[in-house]
This record gives C-alpha cells, structure tokens and sequence, in this order.
C-alpha cells in the first residue's frame, strides 16, 4: 500500500508563448484529503489539473499521482485518477449507460464493470435515464453522467474542476452530499471552485493560486484566521448610537440601535473601542464578533475579487 | 488492448448509428454514378480487350468510396470530438498513442469496407464481375481504407473547424480520387496528363484494386502494392508522432 501523497506537483513550469501560466507551483495532496484548489480566474487551476490528467504538457518539474509519474507513468496515474471536466461535454452519439461503459471499456474493464454502473447511475439519480440519449438530457443530468464518467473506474483520486458551474441550488446540494460520501469512503478529493462558500464549508486545507503562483496553502482554520480584519456589531440600549470622532473611519454603517465597526485584528483592542464608545455616551448592551470569511481571505492574497 | 478494443468497438457502433448517412447514402451514390456513366459511355469506351465499360467501372467506384469512407470515419469522428470537447474522455485514458490510432484507423477501414462491399454486392446484380484474384481484391481493400483511415485521423487531428476539415475533402481526396482513373484508364490519356496521374498515390490504389478483378491494370500490380505500402509507412508515421506530441490535442 502506496503511503506517499495522492498528488505531488514539483516545481512546475508551463509556458503559453509569452504566457508564463505555472511559475514553479510545488505542493502535495495527502491521501483522503479534501482539498480546495482556489484562484481567479486565469490564475492556472485549470492548467494545473490539466497536467494531473494529461491534457496538458509541463515544460518543466513533476507530478505525480500516488507515486505515478503523469508522463512516464502515464497508464497507471490515469487509472488512479478521475477527472470531472469544468465544460459540459458529452458525445451526442451515445446513451447515458454506453457513454459509461465505453468510458469503463477505455480503462480495460470488462463486464465486471456492469453491476458498479448500475450502483452508479443509481447514486446520481441517473437510472431511470439510463436508456436516454445524452443530448435529451438537461444540463444537470448531463453534469452528473460526466461524474459518472470520471468515477467509472474506481479512482482513488478524484478531481473536480468546477462541478457546481451554473448548477442550481439544489443540484448542488446533491452534488456535494455525494462527493462528501465519496470521501467518505476513502477518495482524495480535489476542488476548484468559484463559490469559496462550498470551499470553506467542504475543504480540509486550501491552496490559493494566483498568476500563476501559489500565494497560500493552509489549513481551512489557519487560512481564515489570516483574515487582518474583523466586524464588530455593537448594540446599544438607545436609537442611533453616538460614535466618537476617533473612530469615525471604522465605521461600517449604523442603523436603528446598532454600529458596525471593523477593526484590524493586529492593532485595534475591542475594549478600548467599547471604553471609547461608553465615553461618547452609548450604553452598549450587547455585542457580536464576525470574522472574515474565505472570500475577503482570498482578496486580500490575490488583490482582486473572486470575479 | 482492451482499452483499444473499446475505442474501436465505440467507433464502429458510432457510424452505425447514423447507417443510413454513412452506409446506405455512399452506396446509392455509387450506383448512381455506375447507373449514368454505364449508360452513357457503354460501348463507346473500350479500356481492356473483354471487358465491357460498365465491369470496368465497377472495381474504380468501389476503391472510390472504401477511399472517401474511409477517410470520413476517422476525421469527421477526431473532428467532432475535438470541436464538442468530449476528446478530453478519451485523452485522460490510459491508452497510448498507437492504440489510439490502431481504434481509429481500424473502425475507419471497417467502414471503407463495408461500404465498398455494399457497392459490390448491390453492382453484381446489374452487371457481371470477374474475379481474376480474391487475395489482391482484399488486400488493396484493406490497404486502400488503412492509407485514407490514417489521412483522416492526420487531417481530423490537423483541423480546427469543420471547414478546414471540408477543405481537406473537397480540395485534395475528392479531386484525387476523381482523377486516379475511377471512370477511365489513364492510358486514355494525353502523355502529360499520363504522368501526372502517375504521382496520384490513389491511382496505385485503383489500379491494383482493378488487378485483382480483371487480371490486367495500366502498371504493374507489383508497383501498386509497393507505392501503396510506402504511402501508408510514411502517413501511419506522421499520424503516431501527431498523436504521441499530442499535436493540437494535448496543449
């Protein structure tokens, strides 16, 4: 039993022309790890998980996937990993089960494979669908025979480039309820994703690429508490709470018996601000810590919005 | 090779799907063609001594339509996958490059041959064929749809978008097997336009092809397998280092 990482990239470069799109990214996925893959866009998550698969050549460094060189060992990293496309691509040709079992065929898996198909499209809410040509299906149905199709030969490893794209709400649920099962029983997973909701809900540990870069790589927690700034919601016992001058310039906004004030986690002390606020006369009677989420977390690593 | 066999057993299913547009259209069209040259140039044109123009045609429309099959399979299909993007199912498996081509090229001859079987045996029932030597008659069949199968997977792997795909067709294998003797013998010809034919690798293909039917053909039989062999070398050698540098596919 294979006890290194799921993926290892090392110091990988790749060059589009005058595009230096993967500028030495190095870092590991350990086995059964949920990991969260996050960048702008055009940041090179895809590149990078192109890589993984094939699709993409590296000018320079390596990847592996449970040891397997992507490119010298190419037939065993691509039986150990499946791969769920960002783009909704199906061939019009084909049913749902056969677009399955040519997928399972291209593996080298024989009828064995039959009775894990049937569990399959049963897990995806696809069986009564088998029999339907692709092109008749809606777009989620069609998200979830290509999850299908990457899962078709029991990767250990698991990569999602964007799976919940223009999915709705409950789609998406189900989606991630069935991903959690998945690694639940054992698969590594790795996400892209734009919603850092999904990311900061799901994730064990998270790596933020940006320009090609890898700008953090963190444990969810860690990566939130590198948020520099928090929200403090005070409330008072009067209507409009009276704000000293001295804290004008943190104020978020005020409205009926309530100020929100963010404050810099470093260097402003919620005592002081609460003694400052008693002093200009608001009798504070309850108050409320938030935290910064994933999404100011990446503007500030990356410079810009999600966006 | 089970993951090729998958590849290729997917292929074949998937024109047989649409039969009636690569199977049953390309024969029809054939007849057509035997159907209105035989009855214009019958007894008017005498290629070899015994053999009436209409039998003499029907080897050439054969070729003809193994070449033009054959060579639709496998790019229409690389095309397509590449413009929708399902290739990328095909390109994360774990097979290699000359699996790859040995699926597609194969489902792509299966097709030729189908088709120009179709022709023969929908031709026989209109006219008497010779059949001078079997062994010749499939071996340039199967060469044949081999040469144009793997100028397909060059031209579907080459190709962006369907009109550069439509203009391989139509500017090169259509004018190309048109003018390689389908509906003449090349001895028919003006001295010039003779040679010209003669570095139509698709002449050697009907050429040979019409060997195995009638014994006879405008150069040595030898020749034709010899050029045939060699054109398919050189194409089947282009088409593995497309597909092993993942020329156009893999970026």
């Amino acid at each position: 039993m294979y006890s290194g990482p799921a993926v290892a990239i090392r110091e990988v470069h790749k060059r589009y022309g005058d595009i230096h799109a993967l500028k030495g990214v190095d870092f590991t996925i350990d086995q059964g790890e949920f990991f969260g893959l996050l960048g702008p866009n055009g940041a090179g998550k895809s590149t990078l998980i192109n890589a993984l698969a094939g699709l993409v050549r590296l000018d320079a460094g390596q990847m592996t996937v449970l040891g397997h060189d992507v490119v010298t060992g190419y037939r065993d990293s691509r039986r150990l990993l499946g791969v769920v496309p960002q783009e909704l691509v199906y061939d019009p040709f084909f049913r749902v089960r056969e677009t399955l079992r040519f997928q399972a065929g291209y593996f080298g898996l024989g009828r064995e494979v039959e009775t894990w198909i049937d569990e399959l499209l049963d897990a995806l809410n696809l069986a009564d669908r088998a029999t339907a040509n692709m092109r008749a299906l809606s777009g989620g149905m069609k998200r979830r025979v290509l999850i299908g199709q990457a899962l078709v030969h029991k990767p250990p490893v698991v990569v999602l480039d964007e799976p919940t794209a223009g999915v709705d709400v409950e789609l998406r649920q189900q989606l991630w309820g069935f991903i959690r099962r998945l690694h639940a029983e054992g698969h590594t997973i790795v996400l892209t994703t734009h919603y850092l909701e999904d990311a900061e809900e799901l994730c064990d540990r998270i790596a933020i690429v940006d320009h090609g870069e890898l700008v953090a790589l963190d444990t969810k927690r860690d990566l939130l508490a590198r948020g520099i700034s928090r929200t403090l919601h005070v409330y008072s016992e009067q209507k409009a709470p009276k704000v000293p001058d001295k804290l004008r310039d943190k104020v978020k906004r005020i409205h009926d018996y309530c100020v929100e004030l963010r404050l810099e986690r470093d260097r402003d002390s919620i005592v002081e601000v609460l003694d400052a606020l008693r002093d200009a006369g608001t009798r504070v009677c309850d108050l409320r810590v938030e935290d910064d989420d994933l999404e100011d977390v990446f503007v500030q690593l990356t410079g810009r919005s999600r966006q | 090779m089970g993951g090729a066999w998958w590849l290729f057993y997917k292929e074949v299913i998937r024109f047989f799907k649409v039969a009636f547009q690569t199977v049953l259209a390309p024969v029809i069209t054939a007849l057509l063609y035997l159907l209105v040259f035989s009855h214009v140039l019958e007894g008017r044109v005498r290629v070899f001594e015994d053999v009436p123009y209409t039998a003499f045609l029907i080897p050439g429309l054969m070729m003809m339509t193994i070449i033009q099959n054959a060579f639709a399979n496998s790019s229409s299909s690389l095309i397509q996958s590449k413009v929708t993007g399902n290739i990328v199912f095909i390109l994360i498996a774990p097979l290699s490059h000359l699996e790859l081509f040995t699926a597609y090229v194969a489902a792509a001859m299966v097709r030729g041959v189908v088709v120009g079987g179709g022709v023969f045996l929908l031709a026989v029932w209109y006219v008497n064929v010779p059949i001078y030597s079997l062994a010749v008659i499939l071996g340039f069949a199967v060469l044949g749809s081999a040469v144009l199968a793997t100028l397909g997977v060059i031209a579907g792997i080459w190709a962006e978008k369907f009109d550069q795909l439509a203009a391989f067709q139509n500017f090169i294998i259509m004018p190309l097997s048109f003018l390689s003797g389908v509906f003449y013998s090349i001895q028919s010809l003006p001295p010039l336009w003779q040679t010209v034919s003669h570095l139509n690798p698709f002449f050697y293909l009907i050429d040979g092809f019409r060997y195995g039917f009638f014994g006879a053909s405008d150069v040595p039989v030898v020749l034709s397998f010899a050029v045939t062999l060699l054109a398919l070398l050189m194409l089947a050698l282009l088409a593995l280092w497309m597909l092993g540098h993942g020329y156009k596919l893999r970026q």
